[in-house]
C-alpha cells in the first residue's frame, strides 16, 4: 500500500476521467478560444461546455459562471469587485473564514473600508442573528462560507441569503469545501456570489470559478482582453476549465453516503481507542468527509509528521498553516484553548479512499497518540 | 520520499538549519545508509520587528528565513530524504530570548546559544524526534560525543578542529540527551567538511558561516533588546548613567548599561589617552564602570547552576582547564563545587575579561567536565 491519503480538503487526486479530458487540450488540439480559426472554435466549444458543467454543478445558467485562476481569486473577485472602489463601504464576514476572504478583508480596511467579523459558537456555526446584527446602512457585501475547511461545518448560508435579501445586501458564499461534498444548488442558497475551487473536486489546481447571479453587477480586477464577458481578463486555462468541467461533470452524479460512512468509522475508532480526544465541531452539521479531531497532551504537528512516517498524509488544519505558529483561527473562534486547538489533527477524506485504509489508520493511531503524550513534556497541559 | 517503515530501524532526525554543517550532516548519514528524517527549527519570526528604530526593515537576520529553510529543504529533496520544519517559536522566545533580554536588563551579557541547545535543540527537538519515531538526532556541531564502558557514562569531547570546537555551547547536556545526540562532524575539520559537502554535489556547499546570534540581525543586540521590551509595551527600566573610572570618576554619560559589555573598547564616549575598556556593569547605581586592560585581569570566578556532564560534582575540587569565552583558550585552574550548585574557578594565571552571564566550561584535555554561569569575579 502507497501513501493513505487524508488530506482530500487540501488537494484531490486529479481522477483519470478528468485526465482524460483535459489530454486535448495539452496536446495542442485546441487553440485560443478568442481565434477566429476552427482550431479556436474548438476552444471556445471546450471552453462553454466546461462553462455548462460547472453552471450544472451549482443549477446556475453557464452565463453566471467566471471562470478563474482558482479558489482565492475567487473570493477576491467576488469581494473586492463587489464592494469595488465606491465610498467607503462595509463588509460582514465570520471569523472562520478561509484566508482568501480575510486577507482580503483586511485588504480592504487598509484600503479605508470597515469589515465586521461575527464569532461563532462553541460547534463553529455562525448564527444569522449574529450576522443581521452586524448590518449597518453602508454595508455592501456579507461573505461566509457554507462549509469550514479544517472542521467542515456547514454555516446557514441559506438562511444568510433570505435575511441578506431582505436587507438588499449582496451576499458571497465562499462554497470550496462543499462543492463536490454536497449539493449545492444556487436558486436554493439565494446567493448572489459563490466561489468555487477546482482542485478540491479532482480539477487540477490552478483553475476555480466564480457563480455570479444575473444582475450583480462586478467590477473587474484584472483588465486586458474582453473575456469572461469583461469580468475577467486573460486568455483562459483551457486544460485547467475542461477539467474542471469534467470534474464538475463527475461531481453532480457523486453520492457521499460511502465516504460518510467511513468518517464515521474513522472517527468512532479513534474516539473508542484514544482517551482524552474528541471531535472538534460534534453535533453540527458536517460536510460527510471531514474528521478533525483534538488530542489533548500533543502537539498536532508531531502527530501529523509521524503519521506521514508511516504512511499517512493528514494535516494540523489549513494547509497554509503549516510552519506557522499561531494555533487555528477556526478553532480559538470556536472556544478551543491555544493548547487543545495546538492538539488538533484533520483528516479528510475523500472517494479513492478504502475502509482497509482507515483500519490501517486506527490500528496505529492510539500507540503513536499514547507515545507522544508519554514524551510530551508535562508543560502541554492536558485539560482545555 | 523515502518512507520508513514500522519495521525499518528508527530513523536519526537531523537538526538541518540550512547552513554547509547540518547539509553535510544528513548527507554524509544518508551516504551510510542510515534512515534519516531532516528536520528544521522554526525558531523566531524576523518579521516581528522588522522596521523598528535600529531593526532592519524587512527582517533579514539569519534565524529561521526563508532562505535558509530553503535550502534546507533543497538538500532534502536533492538526499530525497523526509523533511519537515517545526515550530517552536513560543519555547524560543520563552527560555532563550526573555532570558536573553532579561540578562543584558541586568547588566550581564547572555549566551543563548548555550541555553538554545539545552532547552530547545536537545530538548524539545529531542522530544519531537521521539514522538515522530526516531531515537536519536544529529547537528551539525563540531564535537564528539562517546561511551566509556569503564564509566559506563556518556562522554563529551572537544572537535578534532580546534578551530571549529563547539562545546563551549555544549556542556549543558547530560547522559540522557547525550545518548541520543550524534556528532558527524566532530572528528572531521572545516575544510573536510566542505569539501564534502562540494563532493556531494551540496547546493550549501559553499554557503558562508554565520557567526552571529541568529535572532539578531546585525549583531545589533541593543536594538534588538530595545525593539523586543518595546513590543512587550515593557520598555526597558532606563540605566542610563555614568560611565566612572575604577576610582569613581565620572568621565561620560552612557545610555543603558544593556548597551556594554565586560571588555569592550569602543563607543564608550570617552577621549583619553591610554585604551579604556569596561571592567563591569552596575545596573543598580546605573553605572557603566571602565579602566585600563590591567583591571580586566582577575583570578577568580564564582558561578552558579553548575552542571557536571557525569552526571554528579566531583566529591573535591579537581584540576581542569577552564574556558570563559567560546575563543578563550582554556587555562589550567581549580574547579571547586560549593553547595547549591555553585561553582568557584580559581586560576593559576588571571584571566582577561570574566564577564557575568557568559558561562565556564570545565575542560581535561579533551574531554568536558561541565560548566556553570558567571556571576562574579574576584581578584
Amino acid at each position: 500500500m502507497g501513501a493513505v491519503y487524508f488530506d482530500n480538503n487540501a488537494s484531490t487526486p486529479v481522477l483519470a476521467e478528468v485526465c482524460d479530458a483535459i489530454g486535448p487540450a495539452l496536446r495542442g488540439e485546441l487553440g485560443n478560444a478568442s481565434s477566429i480559426h476552427q482550431r479556436g472554435q474548438a476552444a471556445k466549444a471546450a471552453l462553454e461546455r466546461a462553462r455548462t458543467q460547472v453552471a450544472d454543478l451549482i443549477a446556475a445558467d453557464p452565463a453566471e459562471i467566471v471562470f478563474t485562476s482558482g479558489g482565492t481569486e475567487s473570493d477576491n473577485l467576488a469581494i473586492f469587485g463587489a464592494v469595488g472602489q465606491a465610498p467607503p463601504a462595509h463588509v460582514v464576514t465570520t471569523r472562520i473564514e478561509h484566508h482568501a476572504v480575510l486577507n482580503a478583508c483586511e485588504e480592504l480596511q487598509r484600503r479605508g473600508h470597515e469589515v465586521t467579523y461575527v464569532g461563532v459558537d462553541r460547534q463553529g456555526r455562525v448564527s444569522v442573528d449574529a450576522i443581521a446584527a452586524a448590518l449597518r446602512p453602508e454595508t455592501a457585501l456579507i461573505s461566509v462560507m457554507s462549509a469550514n475547511n479544517e472542521t467542515g461545518v456547514e454555516q446557514p448560508v441559506a438562511d444568510v441569503a433570505l435575511m441578506a435579501r431582505q436587507a438588499k445586501v449582496l451576499f458571497h458564499v465562499d462554497a470550496i469545501q462543499s462543492a463536490g461534498k454536497v449539493p449545492i444548488d444556487v436558486g436554493r442558497i439565494g446567493c448572489d456570489l459563490l466561489s468555487l475551487s477546482g482542485h478540491k473536486f479532482h480539477a487540477p489546481a490552478g483553475v476555480g470559478a466564480l457563480y455570479v447571479r444575473r444582475g450583480v453587477r462586478l467590477h473587474a480586477q484584472i483588465f486586458g482582453g474582453r473575456h469572461e464577458r469583461e469580468r475577467r481578463a486573460g486568455s483562459e486555462n483551457l486544460p485547467g476549465i475542461i477539467g474542471m468541467g469534467a470534474a464538475a461533470a463527475l461531481a453532480r452524479g457523486y453520492d457521499s453516503t460511502r465516504v460518510t460512512a467511513l468518517r464515521d468509522r474513522l472517527e468512532a475508532g479513534v474516539l473508542s481507542a484514544v482517551p482524552d480526544c474528541g471531535v472538534v465541531g460534534e453535533g453540527a452539521p458536517r460536510v460527510g468527509n471531514t474528521a478533525n479531531i483534538w488530542f489533548d497532551g500533543i502537539e498536532g504537528e508531531a502527530l501529523v509528521i509521524a503519521l506521514d512516517l508511516r504512511g499517512f498524509c493528514v494535516s494540523t488544519g489549513a494547509a497554509c498553516s503549516s510552519g506557522v505558529i499561531e494555533p487555528s483561527h477556526v478553532l480559538l473562534a470556536m472556544g478551543y484553548s491555544k493548547a487543545r486547538a495546538r492538539g488538533c489533527v484533520r483528516f479528510s477524506l475523500g472517494r479513492r479512499n478504502t475502509a482497509e485504509e482507515v483500519d490501517a489508520l486506527l490500528a496505529i493511531v492510539p500507540e503513536l497518540v499514547a507515545k507522544q503524550r508519554r514524551l510530551a513534556p508535562r508543560k502541554i497541559a492536558r485539560t482545555a | 520520499m523515502t518512507t520508513p517503515t514500522s519495521t525499518a530501524a528508527p530513523p536519526i532526525a537531523v537538526a538541518m538549519s540550512g547552513g554547509v554543517d547540518s547539509s553535510t550532516v544528513a548527507a554524509m548519514l544518508h551516504a551510510e545508509g542510515a534512515p534519516i528524517v531532516g528536520l528544521t527549527m522554526q525558531l523566531w519570526d524576523q518579521r516581528r520587528l522588522a522596521g523598528a528604530p535600529g531593526m532592519a526593515p524587512t527582517g533579514k537576520g539569519r534565524c529561521c528565513s526563508t532562505s535558509d529553510v530553503y535550502d534546507a529543504r533543497a538538500v532534502a529533496t536533492q538526499l530525497g530524504i523526509a523533511y519537515y520544519v517545526v515550530n517552536y517559536e513560543d519555547r524560543f522566545e520563552r527560555d532563550v530570548v526573555r532570558n536573553f533580554v532579561e540578562q543584558y536588563a541586568a547588566g550581564r551579557t547572555p549566551i543563548p546559544c548555550s541555553l538554545c541547545n539545552t532547552a530547545v535543540k536537545f530538548d524539545q527537538l529531542l522530544v519531537t524526534a521521539r514522538q515522530i519515531g526516531a531515537e536519536q538526532v544529529a547537528t551539525g556541531h563540531y564535537a564528539r560525543v562517546g561511551f566509556n564502558p569503564a564509566s559506563g557514562r556518556y562522554e563529551l569531547r572537544r572537535a578534532v578542529d580546534e578551530a571549529k570546537d563547539q562545546t563551549f555551547f555544549l556542556w549543558g547536556l547530560n547522559q540522557e540527551q547525550l545518548s541520543r545526540a550524534r556528532f558527524p562532524l566532530g572528528s572531521l575539520t572545516k575544510p573536510e567538511v566542505r569539501a564534502r559537502a562540494a563532493a556531494l554535489g551540496l547546493a550549501t556547499a559553499n554557503k558562508p558561516d554565520s557567526n552571529e546570534i541568529c535572532f539578531v540581525p546585525g549583531n545589533d543586540y541593543g536594538a534588538f533588546l530595545e525593539a523586543y521590551a518595546a513590543e512587550q509595551g515593557a520598555p526597558l527600566a532606563d540605566t542610563s548613567g555614568e560611565v566612572v573610572s575604577t576610582d569613581g570618576t565620572v568621565l561620560a554619560r552612557h545610555g543603558g548599561v544593556h548597551r556594554f559589555t565586560v571588555g569592550q573598547r569602543k563607543g564608550l564616549g570617552v577621549a583619553r589617552g591610554e585604551p579604556l575598556y569596561v571592567i563591569q556593569l552596575d545596573p543598580e547605581r546605573r553605572q557603566v564602570v571602565v579602566g585600563d586592560d590591567t583591571a580586566l585581569y582577575a583570578h577568580e570566578l564564582r558561578a552558579s547552576r553548575s552542571h557536571w556532564i557525569s552526571g554528579e560534582p566531583p566529591g573535591e575540587p579537581v584540576r581542569v582547564q577552564a574556558r570563559i569565552r567560546n575563543r578563550h583558550t582554556p587555562a589550567p585552574a581549580w574547579a571547586e563545587p560549593l553547595p547549591g550548585n555553585e561553582l568557584r574557578v580559581r586560576f593559576d594565571e588571571p584571566q582577561r575579561a570574566i564577564t557575568p552571564g557568559q558561562t565556564v566550561v570545565l575542560y581535561q584535555e579533551d574531554l568536558v567536565l561541565g560548566g556553570a554561569w558567571i556571576d562574579s569575579r574576584t581578584t
